[in-house]
Parts: structure tokens; C-alpha cells; sequence
């Protein structure tokens, strides 16, 4: 980026990026701002933007109504197992595939990334026919499992195109000096592939943290995560916007805010090998 | 680490983790997130002091409880040991044995106060398998301010047309008043609910003796035209999207001058809270077409056990608890009379406290109005006011009312909606075997 | 060249995760294929035995089946292009040096964090709803009657909803390549006195060709699926009804769970079509 660049030009640039990013925020900002507010000025015409009576009483209510921190602590569960059961199952496979190529790896990726297109609505009846007779109906971990196997292609996948970018001379190289496939994988491979790896487990956490319909479905109290919270706020009765905001915004709140923590890493990160 | 080991450690885990939450009695309850439940979770306290029974809530909302339960209880997945149902399905699903009886209700709860519609609606084959949380039919709430404002006087018993006629003097396009509100939203339980109780005063019926579709008929017809010609006329914007909720909070709004719905929304239109027109509103009961049936209908939200639960007797206290007499005298010291339940106990209207509340006497009258074996005009072969208690009812009026709706949407005519409405009816009853 | 040993090593390494995908996609779909031969309507008693083809055929013929197609198609489609065209003008905005870059790319990215059930009700309630919404107020404002949007325009505001999902992914992706952009090659090209058109056209565009496919293909997966944003909005009225609704309408809301197998056999199906065609050009694309 050695390109001089007018200030006026920046200036032009930063005013219409402002613009359009808060143009895209503004349905999230404006939920946020919805659940301060009390259900008459939810609705007023013309609406109110900042000067309004901010309260806490919508929150209290939606906590009253519904423990939070169960719901949370079961997202974070479900969100963090999953991920991190895909991680241990894909990074050997996506290895052997990036480094020990043959003839067929490409389709075995594409077919697993085809698994993903079978209709959840479809399978809903064998699926939970199979977990009551499994006996795991509402049950976290094999939520996890679920979800950890909804998510795998994705996670091989990406895996799969950043060590394909790692030059295979290193690991020759290494192979020279000796190192085991151990090592290889645990000295020269793994700290090379960090960055690939902590964006594939960001995206995952997000992917698994919002699948709204297994997590529904397959839960009642015990597992039942954020997903499961949202939906007892769909259509009460009379005025609920107010109310519909703050339990929006305690659902999204925790992801929102690892995401922006993390933005740098997802947008390095986030290639799926496009980058070449 | 051998796979044994993580095989025992897992099992471990899931192990006390079952443990930790089988050391009480707890129950599992599954529920509507409508006010009068809501309410009562907030009450759940009391009860597991009383009984030791703890309770928990999975409360969704009304399309995914049914999703939800329904899924549970024809696999027998055994994930609630309470669940709240309506009308429709109880009859059907007692009499594929779904549901536990609820013959061992005790001395005191005193079933035979239960009002028989309820009692008869919420039955299959004379036993009870669900008792009435509450009840409601559905009346005329209208604007009294209005209703003068317009030179007119509603009767307790009005006509449809004069209701059509009301609706357009009091419809104000400026000040964003429409004359009437009523549900255009597709889905069998909203507009379709609405809908098919209106034909039943028209003379139609969905289904003649031989089960065939009946909406290639004249009354059918009158039916849809009559609805959406009115609502063109003097109902709001986008009324093919509204339903209970949406027009509870225009009517809170003070932007209806009348609107049809179900009883129970008269204590949140009567709430100072909450309405901004409490001290105005008067009811009347659901207008007909003179042809001796009114156009109201008969539901209930009930509480059932499914028969695959382990906590049968745990659950039935909890029943009897949250149905009971005493229950409603808690809400009515706590939150005041016109907050209690409504529309299941007989008691409930012999209680000179609550007769004083303005509505109590109209929702009793619609009540008792409505007869679920006797519903239209020509007989015919289902029981339910606004519904049909067949299994395939919901599916059917679900894309049915879909059809309407697009009509109101003018995304059709109602000539091709009825067209389609009798095909997509008489496909699934050929499917399902009845014809 | 990899040794036989490192090969088998290979092998022991991609067999979890083969075997358990193969167990995941193999038993559902099994079951699924047993169940769009019988007759299974759980509230009629269970299985009735079989009935072969009738499922498929009854499906098929079915007035929804072929507007279902369409409506499918017509979503993904619509989303596909607005996530790619604003995506790149995005992700082109976002690449051009401006103060306060990162927080305005924490601005466009944070619809991606959002569930799908919150999006919608979120849209359907305090944007679209036609007396309360905030485009009723806006429309207002200028003296014009509010739009019902999901009654007038159903298929536009469920493309607007969607795509305000997943636009951030696709100007993520996109976003990466762009600042692999060989910058010389550009100002070489502005050298030479290409119109900054001609520039985008014959080197940003071929550029991106690859994050593009990919975008297409990873998207199409995840939009073919969708559900909670048709469950929430209009629940399939209004000619929104796609296979996926289909399906539920028949699984769920008729409880015919043979029918609605038949119709999950034909989306996988379709989704198979679909994907042998995208992979055609993702692989061609992946090989380069």
C-alpha cells in the first residue's frame, strides 16, 4: 500500500465507510437502544433516538421470566464443545489431506461438504427417534456431537485450505532432520497453522452458537441454550418490543462482543483459500 | 490417556450430571408464553413450597410449543411431564392414549365445577385428559367513545351487517382509527380460527356428511367476500398479517374501533397499564348472520400429562394446583380480580367479586354460546367451533388460511383462493383416507 | 512424494472424520429413505406399512411442489446476488485507507453474530411491522402510505433480511482478497491509463473470481437450509413457502412423516444438483 493518498480523498472514503457501516449496524444499535426504553416510547412516532428515560426494567423482566445464566452457560457449552471436539477430529484429517494428497481428496472434501445439504426438517422424526432410543434427548453432550458434526465439513474445509498453503519444503525439510510425524505435526506444523486454526474455531463458535434448529428441537431445561431462551419472546401478548429487544440483546450481547474482540483474527483469517 | 479411561470419565460426567438434577421431584412443564402462563410461573414458588415438587419451565412460543409437544408426544420422547395444550388436540391425542386420564383428581378440586363446555372439549369418550388453565370464546370489544361519536348503539347481540356498517362510521383514515380489527394473519390457529368461526354463522362448514370440502359453495363464498370487503373498507394496513397480538396492540393503541377476538383479551384492553383506552371499552357478543349460530368460538388452554412421563402423580398435583379455585384467589389478591384466569370454573362466575368485573358476564354469555358439537348451520361431521378435531385439521387449514390471506394480500382473487383452498382440502382428506 | 508409510499414517488421520460424517449422513438417510416408503403418520397410529412410490408421487404432484422450487430458488438467488455485488463494493470501500478502519469493519461484520431468530423478529417487529415499524414511521414522515412488507413484498424483504445476514461473510472473504491484491499491477495498469471501470473489470474481478465461488458455494449451502427466518416472518404465506417449509409444513403441521420424507429425499435431491454444479466450478476454480 505504498500509494500516496489525498487527505481530501481519505476524508471522502472515511465519510461514506462511516455511513454505510452504520447504515448495516443500525438494526443492531437500535435493539440495544429499543431495550432501554419503555414499551410506550418502543413504538412513538415520530421514534425516539437518545433522549429517552433509559431503564433497566425490560431486563429485569426477561430475567424474571426465564435463568439467563443457564441458558448462556448451555450456549457457551454447546458453542466451545462443539468446536472444540471439530477441531481434534478435523486438523488430523484436514493435515493428511493438505500434505499426503491423492487422487480422491478432493472429492472426499466435496462430499463432505455436500453431507451438509441434507434438510434438517426433513431428518427431524429419525433423528429423534434415534436419541430417545439412545436415551440422549436433552442431553449436552450429545448436543455437542450434533453440533460439533453439522459444522465438521466447514471446519475441515478451511482447515484444509491453510495448510494447504504452508510450503511443503518445510516439511521436507524437517522430514531431513529426522522429525516424526509427531513432531512434525506438533513443532513445525501447528505453530505455522495457529492463525488458520483460531479463525476456524472463531467462525465455528459463531456457526454453532446460532444453529437455531437442533438445538431447539433436541432440548427442553438441561441443554437448552440461548436459542431456545429467544424463542418464549417470539409474540406475547399486546406491546413487546421493548421487552423483545432486551432479550434479543442479552442473546446476542456475548457473541457480539467476542466477535468484535476478535475481528482482527477473523478478518485475517476468514479465507477459505480465496486468497492466493 | 487410554479410550477406556475417557470412556469412564464421560460417563462419569453424564452420570452426575443426571444425578444433580434427579435428587428432588422435579417436573418439566411445558407452555404457551401467553400472559396468563407467564404469570403463573411467577407463582411456581408457592407451589414448591407447599409440595416440595420443583418445577421447570420450557416456555415457547405458540407454533414451536406445538412443534415441540407434538414431536414429544407421538414419539413418546418422554421430555415434559406437563404439557400445555388446547381444544384441538387433547381429543385426539386421549384417544390415541397419549394422555393420562385425569380421573383421580381429588375431592376438593371439585371437578363438576369446571364449566361442561370445557369439561366436554377437553374430553374423548366422556374421560377428562386435560384441565382448563383458562378458557375463553370470542366477543365484540368495541370503542364505546367511538361508538358515539358515530350516532350509533351497539346491541348486546349485533348482525354482521351492522357491525359492517359500525366499522365504517367509525373508521377515521386521518387519525389512523380503523373501524374494525380482526385476523387476517395465515396460520389455522389465528386467522383460520377467526375465519372459519365467521363461515360457521354464514351457513358454511368445511366438510359435508361424505367429508368432502365444501368451499366451492355460495356460503363459503359470502363468507370471504363479506370479510374482505369490510376490512378493505374500514380495516387497518396489512390486515393479512395481523393476528391476536398484533391487533391487541393496535386495539391498546386506541387505532380500533372495534375488534373481535378472544374473551380473554378483555382484562388487557381493560388495564389502565397497558391500554391507553381502558375506561372505554364495552363488549357485545360475536355478531351472526341470522341463521341461528353466532360467530364465536370455544378454546381452552389446558394442562395434560403424557402418558410416558415418570412423574405422573407429581404432576397431577401440580395440575390440581395451577387449575384449582385456590389458584385463582391467589392471582385475584395479588393482581386483582379482572387478572385472574378466566373461563374454566363455574365458581369463578357465581363469585360476587368477580361478576362486578365489566366483562365477566359477556365472556360467560359467549361461552356458553358456543357448541362444539353443534357448531354450523347444516350439520355436520366434526366436532369443534373453529376447528375440526381430526389430526389432519391443522395441516390443512394451515395452507388453506395461507390461501386466504394471499387473497387478502390481492396476490389472488377469492374466487382462486377458495379454488385452491377446495383442492389442497380435498387432496389431503383423499390422502388421509376419508374419501 | 509422500512415502507408503506417511500414506497409511494419512489414512488413520481423515478416518475419524470420514467415519463419523459417513455415520451422520448415512443413518438419517436411511431412515429417511424407509420412512418416504411407508405410510408413518404418528398421529394416525404410527406406521401403516408400505406404500412404495405414493409418497413420491404425491409430493411431486402436489400444486406446492413446483412454486416451492422456485421460491427456493428465487431466495437463494436473490441473496447470492446482493451479498456478491454489495460484498464487493464492501469489501473495495473497506480495502481504501480511512480513519477509524477497524471500527467500521467491527460495524459491518457484527450482523454475522447475530442468530437468525432474533434477525427476524427483530426485522419483522421494529422494522417492517406496518403500523409500529420504523419504516412505517419513515414512510410516514414523507406522507406515504407504509408498505406491508411482508404481504406486498414478501420475497424482497426476505432476501433484505438474509441477505443483511450474510453480506458481512461474503465481505469478509471477499475483503481478504482484495488486500491480496498485487498493487503494483494496479498502478501499472493506471500507468497505463485504464479507467479505474477497466481496471475493476479486467484485473480486481478475475482477482476475486476464486473468493467469489467460494462465497457462492458456502452461502448456497447455508441458504438452501433456511428455515428461522421464514418460520418467524410469514410462515410460509404469501408465496414464501420454499422446499425446506414445504417439508416442515408436511412433517410438522400435517404430521405426515412419510410424505414429508418423500419431499426431504427430493431436496437432497436438489441439493445434490445444485452442488454438482457449483463443485464444477469450485473445483475448476480451486485447481488454478
Amino acid at each position: 500500500m505504498a500509494r500516496a493518498v489525498t487527505t481530501q480523498r481519505k476524508a471522502i472514503n472515511t465519510a461514506i465507510a462511516w455511513i454505510v457501516g452504520l447504515l448495516i449496524f443500525f438494526p443492531i444499535l437500535w435493539t440495544i437502544l429499543t431495550s432501554f426504553k419503555t414499551e410506550a416510547e418502543a413504538i412513538a412516532n415520530p421514534p425516539v433516538f437518545l433522549f429517552f428515560d433509559w431503564t433497566l426494567e425490560n431486563y429485569g423482566v426477561v430475567q424474571e421470566r426465564s435463568n439467563y445464566m443457564r441458558f448462556l452457560w448451555n450456549s457457551v457449552f454447546l458453542a466451545g464443545g462443539s468446536t472444540l471436539l471439530g477441531i481434534i477430529i478435523a486438523v488430523p484429517a484436514a493435515w493428511s489431506m493438505a500434505f499426503v494428497p491423492s487422487k480422491r481428496t478432493k472429492d472426499i472434501l466435496l462430499w463432505m461438504l455436500s453431507t451438509k445439504m441434507l434438510p434438517a426438517v426433513g431428518v427431524l422424526y429419525p433423528i429423534y427417534l434415534l436419541c430417545i432410543r439412545l436415551g440422549v434427548l436433552d442431553n449436552r453432550f450429545a448436543l455437542v456431537v450434533v453440533l460439533m458434526l453439522i459444522n465438521l465439513p466447514i471446519i475441515v474445509w478451511m482447515l484444509y485450505t491453510y495448510f494447504k498453503e504452508i510450503p511443503g519444503e518445510i516439511l521436507e525439510a524437517a522430514r531431513m532432520d529426522g522429525a516424526g510425524l509427531k513432531e512434525e505435526l506438533l513443532y513445525v506444523l501447528t505453530p505455522m497453522a495457529v492463525p488458520g486454526i483460531a479463525s476456524t474455531i472463531l467462525l465455528n463458535f459463531i456457526l454453532a452458537w446460532n444453529e437455531a434448529f437442533w438445538t431447539l428441537n433436541l432440548t427442553s431445561v438441561d441443554a437448552a441454550p440461548l436459542t431456545a431462551f429467544i424463542a418464549s419472546y417470539s409474540s406475547p401478548e399486546g406491546l413487546f418490543f421493548a421487552k423483545l429487544s432486551a432479550a434479543s440483546t442479552m442473546a446476542i450481547a456475548p457473541i457480539l462482543i467476542l466477535g468484535w474482540f476478535s475481528q482482527k483474527q477473523l478478518v485475517r483469517g476468514l479465507t477459505f483459500g480465496a486468497v492466493k | 490417556m487410554s479410550t477406556k479411561r475417557v470412556l469412564c470419565a464421560t460417563t462419569a460426567l453424564v452420570l452426575t450430571a443426571t444425578a444433580a438434577t434427579a435428587q428432588d421431584t422435579t417436573i418439566t412443564i411445558a407452555t404457551v408464553n401467553n400472559g396468563d402462563m407467564i404469570r403463573m410461573q411467577g407463582y411456581t414458588d408457592q407451589f414448591t413450597e407447599e409440595t416440595g415438587i420443583a418445577v421447570e419451565w420450557v416456555t415457547l412460543e405458540e407454533n414451536v410449543l406445538r412443534q415441540r409437544v407434538t414431536t414429544d408426544i407421538t414419539t413418546n420422547g418422554g421430555q415434559f411431564d406437563i404439557m400445555t395444550i388446547g381444544m384441538y388436540e387433547t381429543p385426539i391425542w386421549g384417544a390415541n392414549g397419549w394422555l393420562v386420564p385425569l380421573d383421580g383428581l381429588s375431592e376438593e378440586y371439585n371437578v363438576e365445577d369446571i364449566l361442561p363446555a370445557m369439561r366436554g372439549g377437553l374430553s374423548h369418550d366422556g374421560t377428562l385428559y386435560a384441565a382448563p388453565f383458562y378458557g375463553e370464546s370470542s366477543m365484540v370489544m368495541y370503542r364505546t367513545d367511538l361508538m358515539e361519536e358515530a350516532g350509533l348503539e351497539m346491541p348486546d347481540a349485533p348482525t354482521w351487517e351492522f357491525i359492517r356498517e359500525a366499522a365504517a362510521a367509525m373508521t377515521d383514515r386521518d387519525a389512523g382509527i380503523n373501524g374494525i380489527c380482526l385476523r387476517g394473519k395465515p396460520g389455522w390457529g389465528e386467522g383460520g380460527a377467526f375465519i372459519t368461526a365467521m363461515s360457521n354463522s354464514f351457513g358454511a362448514r368445511w366438510f359435508d356428511m361424505d367429508w368432502q370440502a365444501q368451499f366451492d359453495t355460495q356460503e363459503w363464498a359470502d363468507t370471504l367476500n363479506f370479510f374482505n370487503d369490510m376490512m378493505q373498507e374500514s380495516g387497518p394496513d396489512g390486515f393479512e398479517t395481523n393476528g391476536f397480538n398484533e391487533n391487541l396492540s393496535l386495539f391498546q393503541q386506541g387505532l380500533c374501533g372495534m375488534w373481535i377476538d378472544a374473551t380473554v383479551a378483555a382484562s388487557f384492553v381493560t388495564n389502565p397499564d397497558d391500554s391507553e383506552v381502558a375506561d372505554s371499552v364495552g363488549f357485545a357478543l360475536a355478531p351472526d348472520n341470522g341463521l341461528g349460530v353466532r360467530s364465536n368460538w370455544l378454546w381452552a388452554w389446558a394442562l395434560a400429562i403424557p402418558a410416558g412421563t415418570q412423574q405422573q402423580d407429581a404432576a397431577l398435583q401440580f395440575i390440581e394446583w395451577a387449575t384449582s379455585s385456590d389458584y385463582i384467589e391467589l392471582v385475584a389478591e395479588n393482581e386483582g380480580w379482572a387478572n385472574v384466569p378466566p373461563g374454566a370454573r363455574t365458581s369463578l362466575y357465581e363469585n360476587p367479586n368477580y361478576i362486578e368485573v365489566p366483562f365477566a358476564q359477556m365472556t360467560l354469555d359467549s361461552i356458553l354460546s358456543a357448541d362444539p358439537n353443534n357448531s354450523t348451520v347444516e350439520e355436520s361431521p366434526y366436532v369443534g367451533v373453529q376447528f375440526a378435531a381430526i389430526p389432519e385439521f391443522a395441516g390443512i387449514a394451515t395452507e388453506v388460511s395461507q390461501e386466504f390471506s394471499n387473497a387478502y394480500a390481492g396476490q389472488q382473487t377469492i374466487e382462486e383462493a377458495l379454488e385452491r383452498a377446495q383442492a389442497i382440502t380435498n387432496e389431503a382428506m383423499e390422502a388421509a383416507g376419508y374419501q | 512424494m509422500a512415502t507408503q508409510s506417511s500414506r497409511s499414517a494419512a489414512r488413520i488421520m481423515m478416518a475419524p472424520a470420514v467415519f463419523v460424517l459417513l455415520v451422520w449422513m448415512l443413518v438419517p438417510l436411511c431412515m429417511t429413505l424407509w420412512f418416504s416408503f411407508r405410510d408413518y403418520r404418528p398421529l394416525r397410529g404410527g406406521d401403516l406399512g408400505f406404500v412404495w412410490f405414493d409418497n413420491f408421487v404425491r409430493f411431486v404432484t402436489s400444486s406446492s411442489f413446483w412454486p416451492a422450487i422456485f421460491t427456493t430458488l428465487l431466495i437463494v438467488g436473490g441473496v447470492l446476488l446482493v451479498s456478491i455485488i454489495f460484498g464487493v463494493l464492501l469489501a473495495m470501500l473497506l480495502d481504501q485507507p480511512m480513519w477509524g478502519q477497524g471500527v467500521v469493519r467491527i460495524l459491518v461484520i457484527a450482523p454475522f453474530f447475530v442468530m437468525p431468530t432474533v434477525s427476524a423478529l427483530v426485522w419483522k417487529n421494529m422494522f417492517m411491522d406496518p403500523t409500529n415499524g420504523l419504516f412505517a414511521h419513515l414512510w410516514r414522515a414523507f406522507g406515504a402510505d407504509p408498505v406491508v412488507w411482508l404481504s406486498d413484498v414478501p420475497i424482497f424483504s426476505l432476501i433484505l433480511i438474509i441477505s443483511w445476514q450474510w453480506l458481512p461473510f461474503a465481505t469478509l472473504i471477499l475483503l481478504t482478497a482484495f488486500q491480496s491484491l498485487d498493487s503494483e499491477q494496479l498502478e501499472a495498469a493506471e500507468m497505463d491509463g485504464a479507467s479505474p471501470l477497466a481496471r475493476f473489470f479486467y484485473i480486481a474481478l478475475p482477482h476475486l473470481s476464486r473468493a467469489i465461488t467460494i462465497v457462492i458455494l458456502i452461502q448456497t449451502i447455508f441458504l438452501l437450509a433456511v428455515f428461522a427466518e421464514i418460520f418467524v416472518t410469514t410462515g410460509g404465506a404469501f408465496g414464501t413457502r420454499t422446499l425446506t417449509y414445504l417439508i416442515y409444513q408436511r412433517v410438522l403441521e400435517s404430521q405426515n412423516v412419510g410424505l414429508g420424507s418423500a419431499g426431504g429425499v427430493y431436496a437432497i435431491i436438489l441439493a445434490n444438483i445444485v452442488a454438482i454444479f457449483l463443485m464444477r466450478i469450485v473445483g475448476k476454480n480451486l485447481d488454478r
